[in-house]
């Protein structure tokens, strides 16, 4: 019998240790294929953020480093700086790169720095239980806002929009993992980010909607569902600057 | 013999290049700016890479990344922005990463102001991060010295794979002396058999401190601890010795040196004083010292903080031999005449114990 969708080269067979419905297993998966499409798995150097997707080297193929939270973007520039013809890209969640790693991003997308960063925004702090984060929707309950997230806890950051005020970024998108269609899209916007990478452009950033149906409370479909009518009322899918 | 004047700060610089040192972030704080703004002018001009960084966080993350994919890497800073550097210095100490870190130390804490000090002795030796870990601390005390002791730290730091740190102060920063820039052995490189450039025609390696399993952890840092075993041959210092001495005056970095200028003093006044200088904070030289200590029958530790090293002194002595100290803190320094005075008490209170 022969596979539709083989495990890409650059995903191991490390066991999925994420929670039933998670998008991470989704965006290490499109990361993974987009890398082989490319022909780049022996060059690409990823770089770990803290956060549920801490444990990324043990499902990509290829060489994987850690970073202290929110540094993601300093580390990935570091090697990028001194070893420019590899690919190197930041896989960082929504506490990660836009609450504690904020001042980092601005200023790697800032610089310019010919790298790509695949931005995780499941609306909350996964991995320490669900807490508020920067990009958690209005009214939404987590653990540190049991009454539901108001003004004065801060509105949602849209960071690809805060991104688009600087004039260096070449890339900024939003897409999402919710359904087949969305999660095709996401992958060509990924394709899109790496390839402007490839071609010397600069920084590339995309951001994916995914699904945290443990802190979120939900079943799996139903958090996917959630994200198709609810999340993106926050947070608008689309390319929000492309001068690839 | 290649004699040239520079400043204690430019040195560090000329030397990182000298040792193949190929990647520099650093964020603009003084008393140690003409370390980032000779590595700009350097750093290109050698073939490497200089970054100015939007926080002393970003320059020590930048070197992470740098050194992970095996670049010799080096950022400097001073007292503040060393506290912002600790969370990555235990990243790299628990990644086995090698780094060079050059803290310009100031007067604190707080802002404190930007006079000369030794009060980060505790941050720089004790850990300062979190977990159990050391850093290789090297203390030059000339310019000269910081020039060979840039080289060293490159040395150790790939030998060990272990961050380093050159813990110099604001006096050494800003004072100018000739160095002789042929000291030292050419940089040696050894393999970096764990780097991160992509995996090309190899199985992909990751690098990384979290170690989440039952009991790994625990082995990790029994691994590291017997690597610091091994760290302590490492171990430097200088001794001024004399027949009789009564008293044993310890100081290092530019506290040594006010410390010698009233070891000689005392001398010329007929007192018997010998001088000892931890060239390394850690590996520290207890022996040493101890057999030192023991010697002169009484130590004067000498600072420029109300006390730090001197605890590792008196751990050294284990009680064997009395310890006195005099420092002066907040970015003040003990002249050669309080040093003396100083002695002379040391060796008042020795005579009626």
């Amino acid at each position: 019998m022969k596979l539709a969708n083989p495990r890409p080269e650059a995903l191991t067979e490390f066991p999925n240790i994420y929670c039933p419905g998670c998008g991470h297993g989704l965006a290490h998966r499109l990361v993974a294929e987009v890398i082989d499409e490319l022909g780049v798995r022996e060059r690409t150097v990823g770089v770990a953020p803290v956060g549920c997707a801490v444990f990324a080297y043990d499902y990509w193929n290829f060489d994987v480093t850690e970073a202290p939270h929110g540094r993601t973007p300093c580390v990935a520039t570091g090697i990028k700086r001194v070893l420019p013809d590899r690919v190197v890209f930041s896989y960082q969640g929504d506490g990660d790169l836009a609450s504690i790693g904020m001042g980092e991003i601005i200023h790697t997308a800032n610089r310019g720095e010919n790298l790509t960063v695949v931005f995780i925004n499941n609306a909350n702090y996964g991995m320490t239980g669900g807490q508020l984060a920067p990009t958690t929707p209005l009214g939404m309950k987590t653990t540190t806002t049991p009454a539901g997230r108001s003004e004065s806890d801060g509105r949602p950051i849209r960071i690809p929009e805060l991104l688009n005020a600087l004039d260096a970024p070449v890339y900024l998108d939003r897409q999402s993992l919710h359904d087949p269609v969305h999660i095709r899209r996401a992958k060509a916007s990924l394709k899109k980010a790496f390839q402007a990478q490839l071609d010397d452009k600069g920084f590339s950033l995309v951001e994916l909607l995914s699904a945290c149906p443990s802190n979120w409370a939900m079943t799996p479909p139903d958090a996917m569902k959630w994200i198709g009518t609810e999340l993106v009322k926050t947070f608008p899918l689309g390319i929000v600057r492309d001068r690839t | 013999m290649n004699r040239v004047l520079f400043k204690g700060n430019e040195v560090i610089t000329e030397a990182a290049i000298a040792a193949g040192c190929r990647f520099y972030a650093g964020y603009p704080i003084t008393p140690q700016n003409e370390i980032t703004a000779s590595m700009a002018r350097r750093m290109p001009e050698s073939g490497g890479v200089f970054m100015q960084a939007e926080s002393e966080i970003a320059a020590i993350n930048l070197c992470f990344g740098a050194a992970v994919a095996g670049t010799r890497a080096m950022t400097s800073t001073s007292s503040p922005g060393f506290s912002l550097m600790q969370e990555a210095i235990s990243f790299l100490a628990g990644c086995e990463i090698s780094c060079v870190i050059a803290n310009v130390m100031r007067g604190g804490p707080g802002l404190g102001n930007i006079q000369p000090s030794q009060a980060d002795y505790f941050q720089a030796v004790k850990g300062g991060g979190h977990g159990d870990y050391h850093n290789l601390v090297l203390a030059p005390f000339s310019v000269e010295e910081a020039y060979a002791m840039t080289l060293l730290a490159f040395e150790l730091a790939d030998r060990y794979r272990n961050p380093v740190i050159l813990l110099a102060d604001g006096m050494l920063g800003q004072l100018m002396e000739p160095v002789d820039l042929e000291l030292g052995p050419p940089a040696s490189f050894p393999t970096r058999d764990w780097k991160l450039d992509g995996a090309q025609g190899r199985k992909p390696r990751s690098i990384k401190s979290l170690l989440m399993n039952d009991g790994v952890l625990e082995k990790h840092n029994y691994h590291l601890a017997a690597k610091y075993r091994t760290m302590q041959k490492e171990v430097r210092w200088e001794i001024d010795r004399q027949e009789g001495s009564e008293l044993l005056v310890v100081a290092y970095g530019s506290s040594a040196r006010a410390a010698k200028a009233a070891v000689r003093e005392a001398r010329a006044q007929g007192l018997k004083v010998d001088w000892f200088r931890p060239r390394t904070l850690w590996p520290f030289p207890s022996e040493a010292l101890k057999d030192a200590a023991r010697r002169s029958g009484r130590v004067l530790t000498v600072e420029m903080s109300l006390g730090q090293m001197v605890e590792d002194v008196k751990l050294a002595v284990a009680g064997g031999t009395p310890v006195d100290f005099f420092g002066r803190p907040g970015g003040a320094v003990p002249t050669p005449a309080e040093i003396l005075a100083a002695i002379r008490q040391s060796l008042s209170r020795r005579t009626t114990v």
